[in-house]
């Protein structure tokens, strides 16, 4: 990652901003990578059950909350009441005299500074100084049971001294002197990027229609079934084992270490499994630190479970963004200029906010091309719980923006919004403005799929008022191309064991969070060496056991892990068929391991034999069996300060249909069907696949239409910043009545680079179904909601502020005009 | 997770074993059934009691008759049997649909009438963790001395959020009383109007008195020929608590409406009866013209505050709608009446 300012851990030479200027590179396969091993595939791309799937639906997965180690101590944290305060004193006196308090620790025992991204540590596991919004943890306590650590909380007393707060962007611009985030170099930013590629001005110009319009995104958060949840372990050896629900173990090892002042080889950091994460898991967090540091005090195991409450004070959720875009066309659909203003409201702290700020515009620039773009993006400082990476990290409010950007543009020059995008589709190996390499890519698959199994062409403009259709599409990373702290050491890792009785073990550091990784994990090793799915176990995340992957954010877990995986496995494989080739006197290009048999394709009845028997040959001929594999990405990007970021080896394109019917008395938009087409390179499991494809239909539906991350104003004797209502009864999520058909559609580019083919399709899917609603609520209605969520009484007021029924006659008019004048695409309706 | 407050757990297995633990400690005791609301509560310190009474065993208070004066039942009786239950269903359907639209189906199969009917009232400022409300300042319903809904206010305005009340109310149904005599410590029964249980204060909004038990409720035979309809507000189609309920019920004789009431409620502390109902609907029929005019007469009524998280005035413009969609329930076109188990 390039950045101007050195990160402060010793070892990386001055000067130096990009890992790795010499790469390792990857072994190349006859046939490639995305090839099957021989002909045919016999796993992948089946439909099958994910390795860890009976264990979740029997209650015999264990979660870090279901591990109990003896003696273990309970913890709670003492939040802060205040928006915005200075610690004058805190005095624990009167709780650790409480019967079964056995610890309390403050800011003071753990004063180190952490942050996920080296350039910006500003957190404390405890605030010292200062308390930044409502909930910033103070204190912790260990005690014997949570209600006796809860009852010590309530002793506990701080001195607070009350600061201003700054609650939203405005405050945060016209307060620089109320400074929320002392790291932050200038007033209340936490960042500022401003890239232009091209001459965006001169663009506009030649444009024949310019559209400006500005758009807000109210935050919203992850809400995760399994809340946070870590679990500590310092035994008499000096040794911290930490079980945690997170989706970056390595980077939580890195972090311990830090904090506590402990060697990285004195600590183990365990993922069980988990109940969700979305984003929300990706960083450290405040009581993974504070259970160890408990632990280490008090020489017992220590555990935290966070409420339902505080995980809303954790946060890291979707950024609160105001996008201004101005963004034109010629009149034969060409996309001329794109210009982006966007302010991102960022919590107290930094947490990825840096890397946010550039996705907010890096990942704008596909599937369409641009003659030129520029964004100015700025994330600001406010009292708030920090926002992070959720699902679609930093590009789902501009693509909401952009998407109903290109809707009112089809709509100026008469032509269909499908039309549109196929015009201006970026296409397959090639560059985009911003210097992202784009390899495969199915957008023009995706559209035209979602336009047939939609009916398209038979209800765009031409349902009855209240109903309608819309579209939208989208491009997301498999991964990105840089570690988050810089180094030249692969991104991801498998050591692969064979045993002599059929078996075969995977270690790798891949995080699976429910996406399936563990699972994929498991194919790929199945596909190469011929195994059944139930003679491969997975130890991952854990970080004794199993070599380093960066975790699971990114969407890059298949992609990097996967390749990982198929080398170490394909090397196994080629010792085997050295050994059977040899046996039979074939070429090794001529053995197949499939279905637990080995044979060749030449004799397969009488060269045949039981893989675990040429396991055996194998291990007698060459050894113990076992292998590596590592992932290291080419390296990618633009040759510009922060060129890197949004660089990815291959990237997943995604179109939705969106049909919505709104009830014109209430304001209720029922969103009836999404149809989402994903290219996703190849599918390694399509069940797996379709799974990820319509969980982000969801998460991107309840954002459209529910979710908002809201505060309470101030108000007489009370300041502001306490959450509106952190409880998944108040923060509404829909439910399964409320929730849509969904419709998937697997598109296949087969990547060159990816495993078999693979791309991400974790979090790609996501990012159309908020303007694909829009769009379609404008095809219903004749309003554009420009601010989220479209909630029912947001809707009755547009439809009121509006001669909503005018502008939707005046909207079907011009489409017939303009198929009837040849001007749109081929997809005008007929 | 969120603890459990410390309390001592009683489980009386009759009726007089609960009446002679709460003549003495009626108090410092909060009695539970299903718990749905208790337990929440709880665990948000909105109840601090020395004593959990869970009165789940006591099996003399679950029934459901049907008899020639009407539909008895009791306060034990779960939602999703009376979402269920064809007697119900036959004469009573919009109260089959006002318990078949409570929360979801697990909750359901454990929340009961007696609960349903002595909910809590429910404020944006209230439901909240311990940590919350002393972070706020805590308010007049709990711990403190101000109401954040009203500043000025000195009576709580939190929202009765029962969707049994409001049907019950229109159909005119009856509920049981029983506590002890203090003097003589015998059993004494009394019944009383649903409309009358309620009263306008958000901090304890039903006439119990400490020591009183809900025992029955009674739906009156002559309820079974009322045209009936329950409409409830909320923003998903599962889980929440109404933002906004009506509930509109009219006898009617050859095509003309004799009489009707109207229920309005999760928008104060008490269920609204509409007044000035009759005046408007004797001798016409349940046409849309009379629809519009009770909307109109309830939207005058009404007045929410913002007591629940959900827009206000939002709510407010939506009472002639819901009104008009009750009435129009009633008359015969009802909206889709949810199944208790099993979603739809």
């Amino acid at each position: 990652m390039s950045e101007d300012r050195e990160p402060k851990q010793p070892g990386f030479p001055a000067g130096r901003m990009m890992p790795g200027e010499r790469r390792l590179e990857p072994p190349r396969w006859p046939g490639g990578r995305s090839q099957p091993p021989h002909g045919a595939f016999s796993v992948i791309g089946k439909r099958n059950r994910k390795v860890e799937g009976l264990a979740k639906v029997t209650g015999r997965a264990l979660y870090t909350d279901d591990i109990t180690l003896p003696r273990m101590l309970h913890a709670k944290l003492l939040r802060s009441s205040h928006a915005h305060a200075r610690i004058r004193s805190v005095d624990a006196s009167a709780a650790l005299a409480l019967p079964g308090v056995h610890a309390v620790i403050t800011g003071k025992d753990l004063p180190a500074c952490y942050g996920i991204i080296p350039w910006t540590e500003d957190e404390q596991a405890l605030c010292e100084q200062k308390a930044r919004y409502v909930g910033d943890p103070i204190a912790a306590v260990a005690a014997d049971s949570e209600l006796v650590a809860e009852e010590a909380l309530r002793a506990i007393r701080v001195e607070y001294e009350p600061l201003p707060a700054v609650m939203d962007i405005e405050t945060a611009l016209a307060h620089p002197e109320w400074k929320v985030n002392e790291k932050a170099r200038e007033g209340n930013v936490s960042k500022h990027v401003h890239l232009e590629f091209g001459d965006v001005d001169g663009a506009l110009e030649q444009s024949d229609e310019v559209v400006e319009a500005e758009y807000w995104y109210e935050g919203s958060t992850h809400a995760a079934i399994e809340p946070h949840c870590a679990l500590a372990d310092f035994d008499a050896t000096g040794f911290l084992t930490v079980y945690s629900a997170t989706q970056v173990a390595h980077y939580l090892h890195r972090d311990l270490a830090k904090v506590l002042g402990l060697p990285t080889q004195r600590i183990r950091v365990v993922q069980p499994v988990i109940g969700g994460a979305f984003g929300g898991k990706s960083e450290p967090f405040s009581l993974e630190f504070c259970a160890a540091k408990l632990s280490m005090v008090t020489g017992r195991p220590v555990k935290i479970l966070y409420t339902r409450e505080e995980v809303f004070y954790a946060h890291r959720g979707r950024h609160p963004m105001r996008l201004r875009y101005r963004a034109g066309i010629r009149r034969d659909g060409t996309l001329t200029g794109v210009d982006a203003k966007i302010q991102i409201d960022g919590g107290a702290y930094s947490s990825y906010g840096l890397v946010t700020t550039y996705y907010s515009g890096q990942l704008l620039t596909a599937p369409y091309r641009m003659e030129a773009y520029r964004f100015d993006s700025t994330r600001y400082f406010t009292n708030k719980p920090c926002c992070g990476p959720k699902r679609g990290h930093g590009s789902v409010q501009p693509r909401f923006a952009f998407e109903c950007q290109l809707d009112r543009l089809a709509e100026r020059i008469g032509m269909d919004p499908i039309g549109v995008r196929r015009r201006n589709s970026i296409g397959a190996d090639t560059q985009t403005v911003n210097g992202l390499r784009i390899t495969s890519n199915g957008f023009l698959q995706c559209l035209d799929a979602v336009e047939r199994a939609a009916g398209w062409k038979q209800k765009f403009r031409r349902l009855p008022y209240g109903r309608g259709v819309g579209v939208a599409g989208s491009m997301y990373i498999s991964g990105t191309n840089y570690c988050i702290y810089p180094n030249e050491m692969p991104q991801s890792a498998v050591q692969l064991k064979l045993d002599r009785s059929g078996r075969a073990t995977v270690f790798c550091g891949a995080s699976d969070i429910g996406q399936g990784s563990d699972s994929v994990l498991a194919y790929i090793v199945c596909e190469e060496l011929g195994l059944d799915l139930r003679d491969v176990r997975v130890v991952a995340a854990d970080t004794d056991l199993a070599p380093v992957d960066l975790g699971s954010y990114s969407s890059r877990e298949t992609f990097m892990a996967g390749n990982a995986c198929l080398d170490a496995a394909r090397r196994l494989r080629g010792w085997i068929a050295e050994t059977l080739a040899a046996l039979w006197g074939c070429a090794p290009a001529e053995v197949t391991l499939a279905g637990g048999v080995a044979c060749s394709s030449r004799d397969p009845q009488r060269e045949c034999m039981s893989v675990k028997d040429a396991f055996q040959l194998a291990e007698a001929r060459h050894g113990t069996l076992g292998s590596v594999g590592w992932y290291q990405s080419p390296k990618l990007g633009g040759d510009y300060r922060g060129g890197t970021i949004g660089a990815s080896p291959a990237y997943s394109f995604t179109a939705h249909v969106a049909e919505v019917g709104c009830d014109l008395e209430t304001g209720f938009v029922k969103v009836a069907t999404i149809w989402i087409a994903h290219d996703c390179g190849r599918a390694l499991n399509p069940v797996a696949v379709e799974g990820q494809m319509e969980g982000s239909a969801y998460m991107g539906f309840a954002e459209a239409l529910m979710e908002a991350h809201l505060f309470k104003p101030a108000a007489p004797g009370h300041g502001p910043g306490l959450h509106h209502g952190p409880s998944l009864l108040d923060y509404r999520i829909p439910t399964a009545l409320d929730t849509p058909e969904l419709r998937s559609i697997i598109v296949e580019s087969v990547d060159p680079e990816g495993p078999y083919g693979a791309k991400e399709a974790g979090e790609g899917p996501l990012h159309p179904s908020i303007p694909a609603i829009a769009n379609a609520i404008y095809d219903a209605l004749g309003i554009r909601c420009e601010r989220l969520p479209f909630d029912p009484p947001s809707i009755l007021r547009l439809l009121r502020e509006s001669d909503a029924r005018a502008q939707w006659e005046r909207a079907r008019g011009q489409v017939g005009a303009a198929a009837g004048a040849g001007v749109a695409g081929r997809s005008a309706p007929c | 997770m969120l603890t459990l407050p410390r309390f001592e757990w009683v489980q009386p297995r009759t009726l007089e074993e609960l009446l002679e633990h709460l003549a003495e400690h009626a108090r410092e005791s909060l009695i539970v059934a299903g718990g749905t609301d208790a337990v929440p509560n709880l665990k948000h310190r909105l109840h601090e009691p020395r004593f959990v009474v869970h009165i789940g065993s006591i099996e003399t208070l679950r029934f459901l008759r049907d008899e020639a004066d009407g539909l008895h039942l009791g306060p034990l009786v779960t939602l999703s049997a009376i979402a269920l239950d064809e007697r119900v269903r036959r004469d009573f359907l919009a109260l089959a649909r006002a318990a078949s639209l409570v929360a979801g189906p697990q909750l359901r199969n454990m929340g009961t009438l007696g609960g349903n009917l002595c909910l809590d009232t429910r404020c944006t400022y209230y439901n909240q963790t311990y940590f919350w409300r002393q972070a706020l300042g805590f308010c007049l319903k709990k711990d403190g001395t101000v109401c954040h809904v009203v500043p000025a206010g000195k009576r709580c305005v939190a929202a009765h959020s029962s969707d049994l009340a409001p049907v019950l109310i229109a159909l005119g149904a009856e509920v049981e009383i029983a506590s002890l005599d203090p003097a003589t410590r015998a059993m004494r029964r009394r019944w009383l109007g649903v409309d009358d249980f309620f009263v306008g204060d958000g901090v304890h909004n039903n006439v119990l008195e400490p020591g009183d038990v809900v025992t029955a409720v009674r739906v009156p035979a002559a309820a079974r020929g009322l045209k009936a309809g329950y409409q409830k507000l909320r923003p998903r189609g599962a889980i929440d608590f109404p933002m906004l309920s009506v509930a509109f019920a009219a006898r009617m004789k050859d095509g003309a409406c004799e009489g009707a009431r109207l229920v309005v409620s999760a928008l104060a502390a008490k269920p609204r009866v509409v007044a000035g109902v009759d005046a408007l609907v004797r001798g016409k029929p349940l046409d849309d013209e009379v629809a519009e005019a009770l909307g109109l007469a309830a939207y005058k009524q009404c007045r929410p505050v913002a007591n629940v998280p959900y827009d206000s005035d939002y709510r407010h413009e939506m009472v002639p709608v819901f009104v008009r969609r009750a009435v129009r329930e009633a008359r015969g076109a009802p909206g889709p009446v949810l199944a208790a188990r099993g979603g739809t």
